[in-house]
């Protein structure tokens, strides 16, 4: 270096930050972009659903059971989406039903019982339970899970509600562990403690003391498991028979081996055989944005309620 | 003795005998979730590998599939997977590793920061039909990408970002403030205090997010079934130069996850063995994705440098 | 001797907290300036404000002005050679996680020296003058973070002067090392005086009667009284000053 022996305050004065301004703007406008990025979904998926907005028929999309978007010759289709709406709906009850006793069972043993090293066993199964894809549980749903349950139960479809729930289920459970398990940790040690001294069981513990003060973390737990099995496409698609189909008596709880059809299912089914511009195409863009609202609401809720008990903790 | 002994203050009475007994109940119940989710999981997926056992072999995963699958192997999915996800990983990364930067270095406390946030969360949970059908209205129509590879991986490039953001956060996040303080005072600008302290001592938390998102993009079926995913294509495959690169950017291409979901569904007269095959390899190729990521943290987490 | 450092009604605030009051003071060029005073009596804020570092805190509010050598720290354009005048040692010791060499190294590198033997020579130099030299030069590739407390706060030291500051403000530096370190730093210190102006705020009233020319008594974002330290400790005009200094406070 030729400038070698120069002096370091000398050095120091002169040496500007001016080429540090591009990196900067270039991390300003990532860290813009997912703002961005949710914009244009809805602005896309807005603007293909448009030109069917004046001409659809909404009350007969949420309150008609009537989806007969390819019609015979002569007749005209007709959106009444309310069987497909009870689909996700049906699902997404049946699903928490089995995933929340599982998750949350899961999520107490884990953060209370659990020794070390069987926790991080646990754990690591636990994420790879999550890393499955929806796709695999779609194929188990079809291949093994159907038979299964014609076996077992003597009916003469497996693929069914029941089955497209177990899957969902199996799927979001990873993600309620791991919420339920944070809110529990959230919990301060204190709190045990407290419990223990006055000769409470673990077992008391975790209900009488842990499930009131992890309340609203359960809650966002549940809250985002609903949110997976809302938004869940191919294993639904492929498990539940992906039938149009609302039981007669909802009191009847054999309803769970009826097949039904999904919002999701319909949009992955159907999307390929629909013209770009055509009503039906720019229908399942109507069912995107009944999906995209749920699951922003969903979402953004259960992050408030989760941002709420770290602040607290 | 035996008259103190039976006094003794301290012995369980009935009500704390129950006591333990719901507690040892309880106990077991909860153990009983935890092996409900895990074990059938474990079985279900040893016996896909068993059904998979006669077809799984070097020259199935080097084969191309032939008579809509049929027969052959699955090297075009294959290859196509690994092609959706390097693409998808070149546009993503970048961008959710500089975001994550901002919002954990240089976000101000403010109302947008916090729409930032909430955009990140609600990112996450948009369905993943719905991304598809955002890539087919972007990218395959408005951007005139049409159904290609480059349309399915910039989908699959949206839909990850939260992951690549949430990793990178978290990561920035553990490294102690002290650090900072220390090189600021020094005279070092930010970005010398992220280049030379911060980024050094978190790369390994960043890089645990990009494996989760190559995972991601490999299973991932609705987002590239409007976008690119084919049930078959027509390309070369003739030499082996042909067989490292059949696919174009701008070509349709075959992937694993939806290939499964072809050769599960949609052609009669498909062998069984070909199906769980497809399954098996997919399967396999999740477990050692994630096994690189779990590996990476337990390794991690045993050199600590403060 | 002439005016290094200057304060003219400086007042800081944190939200609506007020953390310094109306600060007047002058700081000698080439003194040892020392600042007491109980805890969350602003002795912090009021080193953060002479390198601005302040500006860091999104919440902080500055009044008034602080003046190096004339210039007020508010108008330097590049606030990073600013920073790279003043060097800075906080209370609880700071090694980078990288090895003892580049810590020292690690200023000086970025301003964009890179020749090995210039580096080796002020690596070396520094951890001479912060009095660690003899215990690290066989290791200077082990990791910084791997020292003990003392040697990590004289590493953080060695860090400070590696940029050839013209003012060294440390805050509270003996907190956490032992009292035969403390006594080595000070010595240190006494020597470094004739290089550079010195700026320490403690909380050992003793340690500033046997260091500083001058005191200043912070209390409750205030400053109570400043001057020279005889007069401070043995004549001083309020008599709240008196009973800190003199260990009977409160």
């Amino acid at each position: 270096m030729s400038s070698g022996k120069k002096s370091i305050r000398a050095l120091g004065a002169k040496l500007l930050d001016g080429a540090e301004l591009p990196i900067r703007i270039a991390i300003t406008i990532c860290g813009w972009s997912s703002i961005l990025f949710v914009g244009a979904i809805f602005f896309f998926i807005f603007k293909e659903a448009a030109p069917v907005f004046p001409h659809l028929d909404w009350g007969e999309f949420f309150f008609a059971h009537r989806w007969i978007p390819i019609p015979a010759e002569g007749n005209e289709p007709s959106y009444g989406a309310m069987g497909i709406l009870y689909g996700t709906f049906a699902i997404t009850v049946v699903s928490m039903f089995i995933a929340m006793p599982l998750g949350l069972g899961a999520a107490v043993y884990i953060s209370e019982f659990a020794p070390p090293r069987r926790k991080e066993w646990l754990k690591i199964l636990i994420e790879f339970l999550a890393a499955i894809p929806s796709i695999i549980w779609g194929f188990i749903g079809l291949v093994i899970m159907g038979p299964l349950i014609q076996k077992i139960l003597g009916v003469e479809v497996g693929i069914n509600l029941l089955n497209a729930s177990i899957m969902v289920a199996l799927m979001a459970v990873p993600l309620i562990v791991s919420i339920s398990e944070d809110a529990l940790r959230a919990v301060p040690d204190s709190y045990r403690e407290a419990a223990l001294a006055l000769g409470a069981s673990k077992w008391e513990i975790v209900y009488k003391v842990l499930f009131p003060a992890a309340r609203n973390g359960l809650l966002a737990a549940s809250m985002l498991g609903v949110g997976r099995a809302v938004g869940e496409t191919m294993a639904v698609w492929m498990a539940s028979g992906n039938t149009d189909n609302i039981p007669e008596n909802f009191f009847n709880p054999l309803l769970v081996l009826e097949r039904v059809k999904a919002l999701t299912a319909t949009i992955a089914g159907e999307m390929p055989d629909t013209v770009h511009g055509s009503e039906h195409y720019q229908v399942l863009f109507v069912i995107g944005i009944v999906l995209l609202t749920i699951s922003v609401i969903i979402n953004v809720v259960s992050d408030l309620i989760i941002k709420g008990i770290r602040k607290e903790s | 003795m035996s008259p103190v002994s039976s006094s003794n203050p301290f012995a369980a009475g009935g009500n704390e005998i129950r006591k333990q007994r719901t507690e040892n109940i309880a106990k077991n119940v909860m153990l009983g979730a935890a092996i409900l989710l895990i074990i059938p999981v474990l079985v279900i997926i040893g016996y896909l590998f068993y059904k998979a056992s006669p077809v799984l072999s070097w020259n199935y995963i080097w084969d191309v599939p032939r008579d809509l699958g049929r027969q052959g192997g699955i090297w075009l999915p294959l290859i196509g997977t690994f092609y959706l996800v390097i693409v998808s990983l070149m546009l993503v990364a970048p961008v959710g590793i500089l975001a994550g930067i901002y919002i954990n270095e240089y976000a101000p406390n403010n109302w947008l920061t916090r729409c930032i946030n909430m955009a990140v969360t609600s990112l996450a949970g948009v369905p993943s039909i719905v991304h598809a059908l955002f890539g087919v209205g972007a990218f395959v129509l408005t951007l005139g990408m049409g159904a290609s590879l480059l349309a399915a991986a910039c989908t699959i490039a949206v839909m990850t970002i939260p992951v690549i953001v949430t990793a990178t956060r978290e990561a920035l996040a553990a490294v102690p403030m002290a650090f900072r303080e220390a090189c600021w005072n020094m005279g070092a600008t930010k970005w010398q205090t992220i280049r030379t302290i911060v980024l050094p001592n978190s790369i390994s938390g960043i890089l645990t997010g990009v494996i989760l998102e190559i995972s991601r993009a490999a299973g991932e079926t609705a987002p590239i079934l409007f976008t690119g995913a084919a049930a078959s294509v027509a390309v070369r495959t003739a030499t082996v130069g042909d067989k490292l690169m059949p696919y174009q950017l701008d070509d349709r291409f075959m992937a694993l996850s939806y290939h499964l979901h072809v050769v599960a569904e949609k052609i009669s007269g498909m062998p069984q063995e070909m199906k769980y095959g497809t399954a098996a390899v997919l399967i396999a190729l999740i477990v050692v994705i994630n096994s690189f990521s779990i590996t990476l943290r337990l390794y991690l987490r045993s050199r600590k440098k403060w | 001797m002439s005016v290094h450092i200057e304060f003219n009604n400086v007042t800081v605030r944190y939200g609506e907290d007020i953390a310094l009051d109306d600060i007047d003071l002058q700081i000698q060029e080439k003194e040892v300036f020392s600042i007491v005073g109980p805890a969350n009596s602003g002795k912090t804020t009021f080193l953060k404000c002479i390198n601005r570092t302040i500006d860091l805190i999104s919440s902080s509010k500055v009044d008034g002005t602080v003046s190096i050598q004339g210039e007020d720290v508010r108008r330097v354009s590049n606030v990073y050679a600013l920073r790279r005048r003043i060097g800075m040692v906080f209370p609880l010791p700071v090694g980078l996680p990288m090895s003892i060499y580049d810590n020292v190294a690690y200023g000086p590198r970025r301003m964009g020296i890179t020749d090995k033997q210039r580096l080796d020579e002020l690596v070396e130099q520094c951890l001479k003058q912060s009095v660690l030299w003899d215990e690290v030069k066989d290791r200077l590739h082990m990791l910084g973070t791997k020292l003990s407390g003392g040697q990590q706060q004289r590493l953080t030291l060695a860090r400070a002067l590696s940029l050839e500051p013209e003012i060294l403000c440390l805050d509270e530096f003996s907190i956490a090392i032992d009292p035969v370190t403390t006594m080595k730093i000070e010595e240190v210190l006494t020597g470094l005086k004739e290089k550079m102006t010195i700026v320490l705020v403690t909380n050992l009233t003793q340690q500033a009667r046997r260091m500083a020319d001058h005191v200043a008594f912070f209390n409750a974002s205030e400053l109570v009284e400043w001057g020279e330290t005889e007069k401070m400790f043995e004549n001083p005009d309020k008599e709240i000053t008196g009973r800190y200094l003199n260990g009977d406070f409160g």
